[in-house]
């Protein structure tokens, strides 16, 4: 019997001679990642497990942006202390106006390659999957973990395999793919598995649009979403990484937990209802819902592309008077790109507010709060109660030019009748 | 690893980390001060009826979203035994181990407790009381039985730094 990428790159980072689903293995990880809020955590659990050495400095690195810019005091002295650990260890610290949303920043940076295996103290980890690598959430206590011995304990998943065929329609992205299979699965369907891509429409996904993909895996329950490398890959990670890898790809007779396919060419921009991801329906079905807020943003979906999107969408027009238009590129990178391209004049000029990147408004941690029967529609990737500021607030998720079509509209919107 | 306790029932299924301990209070580090906001944006009153010895009884995928371990610090915090569940989201689940605090996944039992129902667990075996009424759980793999065994994560890396390196 074959294995399935995840199986195989597993395999190649622990003991074992075999792995197969449920088996426990220690993994050993190329990249230990933590932020201002699983960091500090996680090194007090370090002190408690009685070291303050890791295993390899050149491996580790720390992002502020959850809480960058701090927000208040408590917040500040958690950023502080991120940064002395990460000097006092020599370890790599990015901070505000330096990095980023921690997940596109590694990539962007070239931290990630094809077949490694990367575990970050945050749930988004699993964003990784979209270069092929297998990446892992976890919390604090196992990064203290991985931090001090460089590996983490891993029940190996299953894998649900998912073929995609078709053309792209015009609004069409990355993210209605997620969301359609979200939609099939369930909120918990993809639990003890990982998502794998596969197919000819995977082809028309950039790397910007795998990210969306890969970064909603969790919202299905999985621990990441795997796309084989490919030309795609390769072409990204030319210039980018010193780092030699190698593609890897399941094996034809790999065993699956379960198969699925969406195909483009029945696939219409979708939104997912609050207050859970898997309430998925066409944006027609929403379509006149008044909207207060857009935020186009967060690491599924603040990548250029998307600023590029939600430029076209609102391109000599206004941002509707009801409704605030908020913009947050993902990383510095990002957002010199958007300035040079123009992309950041055509958004403030429609009456959009670009803030630095940050998690922020993702998470309701800050900068761009909802107001109590306030009605969202964001780029994120959770619409959890409460996610976004007052528990009686509303967020839709959607892809970026229908988040930005709300904006011009007012209200929930196809995009195709914004722009044609 | 046997648990005990009195049932506080957290009603619902797919219950969020947001929910259960929304983001704005994420930045606290010390597990004591993030008490009060346990189950702050599900229902606040859940947290009048924890006491010393509580065993929390859940719906199915609880736990989902976020890897904030604040969610299951707090639970110990409050004191915590066991938690009881249909089924686990899986960062909740680990996070749960690590901290050695039993998740057991036991559909049956969650739906035979009643708040303020007596819980025994026995993680080894699978076996839950519930009211004197016994049930079996989805036997708890025996890596995970180890970890809980040991009292999580933290004391199996001191185990493992007293080791000398190989
Ligand atoms: S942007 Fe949102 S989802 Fe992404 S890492 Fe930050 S808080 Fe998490």
């Amino acid at each position: 019997m074959g294995y399935t990428i995840a199986e195989k790159i597993l395999l190649n980072h622990c003991d074992a001679d075999h792995v197969e689903p449920g088996q426990v293995v220690m993994v050993r990880c190329e990249v230990v990642l933590a932020n201002d809020v699983t960091g500090p955590l996680a090194f007090r659990q370090m002190e408690k497990m009685g070291t303050s050495e890791v295993f390899d400095r050149s491996k580790i690195v720390m992002v502020a942006d959850h809480f960058a810019p701090a927000k208040d005091e408590r917040s500040a002295i958690l950023i502080k202390r991120l940064k002395e650990w990460s000097l006092e260890h020599g370890v790599a610290f990015y901070d505000q106006g330096r990095g980023g949303i921690e997940h596109n920043l590694i990539i962007q940076e070239g931290w990630v390659v094809p077949g490694s295996v990367i575990v970050g103290g945050d749930s988004h980890t699993c964003t990784h999957g979209a270069l092929g690598a297998f990446s892992s959430g976890l919390g604090s206590t196992d990064i203290a973990y991985s931090l001090i011995f460089g590996e983490f304990w891993e029940a190996v998943p299953g894998t649900i395999q998912i073929t995609v065929s078709g053309e792209k329609g015009r609004f069409v992205t990355g993210k209605d793919v997620i969301l359609a299979v979200i939609s099939q699965i369930g909120a918990g369907g993809g639990t003890d598995n990982v998502l794998e891509f596969v197919g000819p429409g995977t082809k028309s996904l950039s790397i910007d649009e795998r990210l969306a993909i890969s970064n909603l895996a969790i919202e299905a329950g999985s621990e990441t979403g795997i796309f084989p490398a490919d030309e795609t890959t390769a072409a990204y990670l030319d210039g980018r990484t010193e780092t030699k890898w190698e593609a890897v790809h399941s094996d034809p007779d790999a065993s699956y937990s379960r198969q699925l396919k969406v195909d483009f060419d029945r696939l219409e921009p979708l939104v997912a209802k609050p207050h859970n991801p898997e309430n998925v329906v066409p944006v027609s079905e929403v379509a006149g819902m008044p909207i207060h807020q857009v935020v186009v943003g967060n690491c599924a979906n603040g990548t250029l592309t998307d600023l590029r999107q939600a430029a076209q969408m609102v391109q000599g027009k206004r941002v509707h008077e009801r409704t605030r238009m908020i913009v947050v590129p993902a990383t510095q990178k990002i957002y010199r790109e958007a300035i040079e391209e123009g992309l950041v004049d055509t958004l403030v000029e429609a009456g959009a507010s670009i803030s630095t990147p940050t998690c922020g408004p993702c998470f309701g941690g800050h900068t761009g709060a909802l107001a109590p029967g306030e009605n969202s529609i964001t780029t994120t990737n959770r619409n959890f109660k409460g996610r976004a500021g007052s528990p009686d607030a509303c967020v839709y998720l959607a892809n970026a030019f229908v988040a930005a079509a709300a904006a011009v509209a007012g209200e929930i919107v196809d995009p195709a009748g914004v722009i044609s | 690893m046997i648990a005990s306790g009195k049932a506080v029932l957290v009603p619902g299924t797919n219950i969020d980390t947001d929910v259960l301990y929304p983001g704005i209070y994420l930045n606290i580090d010390d597990p004591e001060l993030m008490k009060p906001y346990l189950f702050e944006g599900l229902d606040p009153s859940l947290r009048d009826q924890l006491s010393g010895d509580t065993v929390l009884v859940v719906g199915e995928n609880f736990g989902m979203g976020s890897s904030r371990e604040h969610v299951p610090l707090a639970m110990k915090a409050w004191g915590v035994r066991c938690v009881i569940g249909s089924s686990f989201a899986r960062i909740f689940y680990r996070n749960c181990i690590n901290l050695a605090l039993p998740a057991i996944t036991c559909p049956q039992a969650a739906q035979a407790a009643e708040p303020g129902s007596q819980i025994a667990v026995d993680a080894a075996t699978g076996k839950v009381v519930v009211d004197g009424q016994e049930f079996s759980a989805l036997p708890v793999p025996p890596f995970m039985l180890e970890m809980l065994d040991r009292g999580g994560l933290i004391s199996w890396a001191q185990y493992k730094l007293s080791q000398p390196r190989s």
